[in-house]
């Protein structure tokens, strides 16, 4: 038997591309057209109360990537072992691991933004979009897949908490990422100019109202409607 | 504190959903209907009353620094507290489970009304929100079962206000972008607006 024919017999079908297609949309469709947020209402729990400034806002951003892409990869590992009837709690006891995980470290390496982030690091655990990827994709899917599932998600969750930290911090403490926007604006204009903040746009109201409108523009955009 | 005014601010000024934006999935989700609504604030309140305690045990005597020492003189340095998620929502996870079997075997009626809220309860933030709050602010145990029932007494409020107000809504013309999520979250506002009123209450 020639090298050559061995080497047929072991060849496969093509194995799909790092970026098929299919894998692009994994990641792009949640985050306009299947939104976490603003069209499958998921994850709403712990993103508004972070939200007054960017800051806390994307590093709590970051922390739900790292989590949900790292549950999601673990549960696909662990999918053909896992009993369906303990799944939600071996699902918790992942989650809760790389939350503490993600908190540790805040406390270790950021411990302001820690005291800042409070009880919300730990509320990760009970974000819908947590379990929610891991209930529907991540038992049933491989496990790049699943990464690329939980990044989308999560990107798609991360730009709407960011986008909304961005007017209730810029209307409400006249800043972006702290650096005074409105202070400087005003400057321009001379001495009497003054350009005002809106204390409402800090407390809770502020971000229900915000949120309430980026979901109209978006769901206008992409013409979704809710019956 | 006084434990009254404690019950109070938690049901009023700190609301679970109006202050702390906990449990908004559930809150979105249930909220199309009184009836159902109801049964889930009973649910909340039930479950928040029985885990708030218990979880205030395990950390007294479990996690917190120097929680230990009853056990031996040995262990009053160790700090377990880093393992407080995990082990409140276990916990969580396990009451909810009992207090399902529990309610099944001696209140069926309950548990018809009941039933296929409990197992969603065990992942709603408002409940491992209600414990972990209750272990940053260092409550005793009596404030701890206060506050427990007072927060679910405020979700389950807002909850079934809010199911009020959007079987109303359903005869209105709302624009199509804002049908559903976008003028419950417009409508959750302006409750929480109403509700900050309370702030000015002196306690």
């Amino acid at each position: 038997m020639s090298a050559e024919t061995i080497e047929k017999t072991i060849e496969k079908k093509p194995a799909e591309a790092l970026f098929s297609k299919r894998r692009k949309k994994l990641v792009s469709d949640p985050l306009v057209d299947d939104n976490p947020i603003t069209i499958q209402v998921l994850g709403i729990c712990s993103a508004l109360a972070v939200t007054t400034q960017m800051k806390p806002t994307l590093v709590m951003a970051i922390s739900v990537i790292f989590v949900v892409v790292m549950s999601n990869l673990t549960i696909s590992l662990m999918r053909n072992t896992i009993p369906s009837r303990v799944r939600i709690i071996v699902q918790l006891a992942v989650v809760a691991t790389l939350v503490t995980l993600v908190s540790e470290v805040l406390k270790a390496f950021a411990y302001d933004m820690y005291k800042e982030l409070s009880v919300f690091v730990g509320l990760i655990i009970t974000n819908c979009i947590v379990m929610g990827r891991l209930e529907a994709f991540a038992l049933g899917n491989k496990p790049y897949d699943s990464i690329l599932d939980g990044f989308g998600s999560a990107l798609g969750y991360s730009w709407i908490i960011l986008a909304v930290a961005f007017f209730r911090e810029l209307w409400g403490s006249g800043a972006v990422f702290g650096i005074p926007v409105f202070e400087y604006v005003s400057s321009l204009f001379g001495p009497d100019f003054k350009l005002a903040t809106n204390g409402l746009m800090v407390s809770p109201v502020g971000a229900f109202i915000i949120l309430g409108l980026i979901i109209w523009v978006q769901r206008t955009k992409t013409g979704y409607v809710e019956h | 504190m006084d434990l009254f005014n404690l019950g109070i601010r938690s049901i009023f000024i700190d609301n679970m959903i109006f202050a702390y934006f906990l449990g908004m999935c559930s809150f979105l989700a249930v909220s199309k209907k009184v009836s159902t609504a109801i049964g889930l604030g009973a649910a909340v309140i039930f479950v928040l009353t029985v885990t708030v305690p218990v979880n205030w045990l395990l950390n007294e005597f479990v996690l917190k620094e120097g929680a230990l020492s009853w056990v031996n003189g040995e262990l009053a340095t160790v700090d377990l507290s880093f393992l407080r998620f995990i082990m409140f929502i276990a916990i969580i996870a396990a009451m909810v489970q009992l207090v399902e079997m529990v309610v099944e075997k001696f209140a069926p009626a309950l548990y018809g009304a009941l039933g296929i809220f409990l197992p969603l309860i065990a992942v709603n933030c408002a409940i491992l929100g209600g414990s972990l709050f209750m272990a940053q602010r260092d409550y005793t145990l009596a404030e701890a079962s206060v506050y427990g029932f007072g927060s679910g007494t405020g979700f389950c409020l807002a909850i079934v206000a809010l199911a009020a107000i959007r079987e109303k809504l359903k005869y209105s013309h709302v624009p199509n972008g804002l049908k559903g999520l976008g003028i419950t979250m417009l409508l959750t506002g302006l409750m929480g607006l109403a509700f900050m009123s309370f702030m000015g209450i002196d306690l």
